[in-house]
């Protein structure tokens, strides 16, 4: 093994997530706000056995970690910051989700039918 | 503030972890604590500048951009650290030897472990990142509040290096032979945990679709987040709720270096 082969499998890797990139993305696109660290809505509901694109539009100054166990996701949103996270397909059924950085306020549910 | 010391003490403990780990399994190599250092901070700076970033870079490619840099810094990390398993089972005789001899004849330069310390940097560079935004971004808050989190930070930081540090006192007992096989299994288990981790940030990005949704949920038996949990995360990747990709990604490169490591360590057959 040398150098070569550790570039070809980064490399490898990296390609594998741009061609991902291109493939048409046709899930339901469902918006989150994070506006002085509560989620609004508290609960969203999405359609079962599909994939859905969360965007979460964080509008506050200070920036937030939307955890999720049940969901198997956790990812930083900078304040005033819009990120994708892609969540499912999911069985029916409630997942709660929390602003790690606010737990105390930032909770959520997202509710699968 | 006992959040804000919890947060920042979650994120350091794997890199922590992961220091003290090669500091003790590096301890017989001349100018280790240099490279070691020079390691932890280039990923510091690193860190510092991907957190004053983290807006802009969170907007690329339709708001996976923060995710396209984990997938990166993960690929990279699970490269060098699949590497230095291998390489080390190749070479682990004439460390041994070397660490022996200690000292004088020891060849500086030609035994650093480059992998390892590549390795390290990234470690500090992808929890760094995220100690550095949140820290920061209660910053911009009132003074008190402000006060009362960077002193919550260094509480943090300094239980997380405690703990790294425990673990290189803990280790460095070990005699150097056995030493080379504890860390070797330590560095595969993480990079088990890192394979877990880049399955799961492939599928927050929507870059798989299948099997990210948890298979099992163990967290009435044992929390991610409680006290155990937390640093069997850290060490070995562990999870509560994990989906069929992370696990599937963390067997397959246990399996990897467990087979590469089985036939490169095998001594060659007389001719």
């Amino acid at each position: 093994m040398s150098y070569p082969h550790k570039l070809v499998s980064v490399l490898f890797a990296l390609l594998l997530g741009f061609t991902a990139t291109v493939a048409p993305a046709a899930e339901p696109e469902i918006a989150l706000v994070i506006k002085n660290h509560l989620f609004e809505p508290a609960e969203l509901k999405v359609p079962a056995n599909q994939r859905v694109k969360l965007v979460v539009h964080n509008q506050d100054g200070t920036p937030e970690e939307f955890e999720s166990h049940s969901l198997n996701r956790e990812k930083v949103i900078p304040g005033g910051a819009k990120v994708t996270i892609f969540i499912g397909p999911l069985k029916p059924g409630r997942y709660s989700f929390a602003g790690e950085y606010n737990e105390a306020t930032a909770k959520g549910v997202v509710v699968v039918e | 503030m006992f959040t804000s010391a919890l947060i920042v003490f979650r994120e350091s403990l794997e890199a922590a972890l992961f220091i003290g780990i090669v500091a003790a399994g590096t301890r017989q190599l001349v100018g280790r604590t240099r490279w070691l250092s020079a390691g932890v901070g280039v990923g510091a700076l690193g860190a510092l500048l991907l957190a004053v970033m983290a807006q802009h870079i969170s907007a690329w490619a339709d708001g996976i951009g923060q995710d396209l840099v984990n997938i990166g810094i993960l690929s990279l990390a699970l490269a060098m650290l699949i590497w230095h398993c291998v390489w080390v089972s190749t070479h682990s005789r004439e460390m041994v030897a070397d660490a022996r001899r200690l000292g004088s004849d020891v060849r500086p330069g030609q035994r650093k472990p480059w992998a390892l310390l590549v390795a390290v940097a990234l470690a500090v560079l992808r929890e760094g990142a995220e100690t550095v935004l949140f820290v920061g971004g209660s910053l911009t808050g009132t003074a008190s509040t402000a006060g009362s989190t960077l002193l919550a930070g260094s509480i943090g930081l300094a239980l997380g290096a405690a703990v790294g540090w425990l673990m290189y006192s803990g280790l460095s007992r070990i005699p150097v032979q056995r030493l080379f096989w504890i860390t070797n299994v330590l560095v595969a288990l993480l990079a088990g945990s890192i394979a877990s981790q880049l399955a799961k940030a492939l599928g927050q990005a929507g870059f798989i679709e299948a099997w990210t949704s948890p298979i099992w949920d163990s967290s009435h038996a044992l929390a991610t987040d409680s006290a155990l949990g937390t640093v069997l995360h850290a060490l070995v990747g562990y999870d509560a709720q994990p989906s069929g990709a992370q696990l599937v990604s963390y067997l397959a490169v246990l399996t990897l270096i467990y087979l590469g490591t089985r036939i490169l360590s095998q001594p060659r057959a007389p001719r």
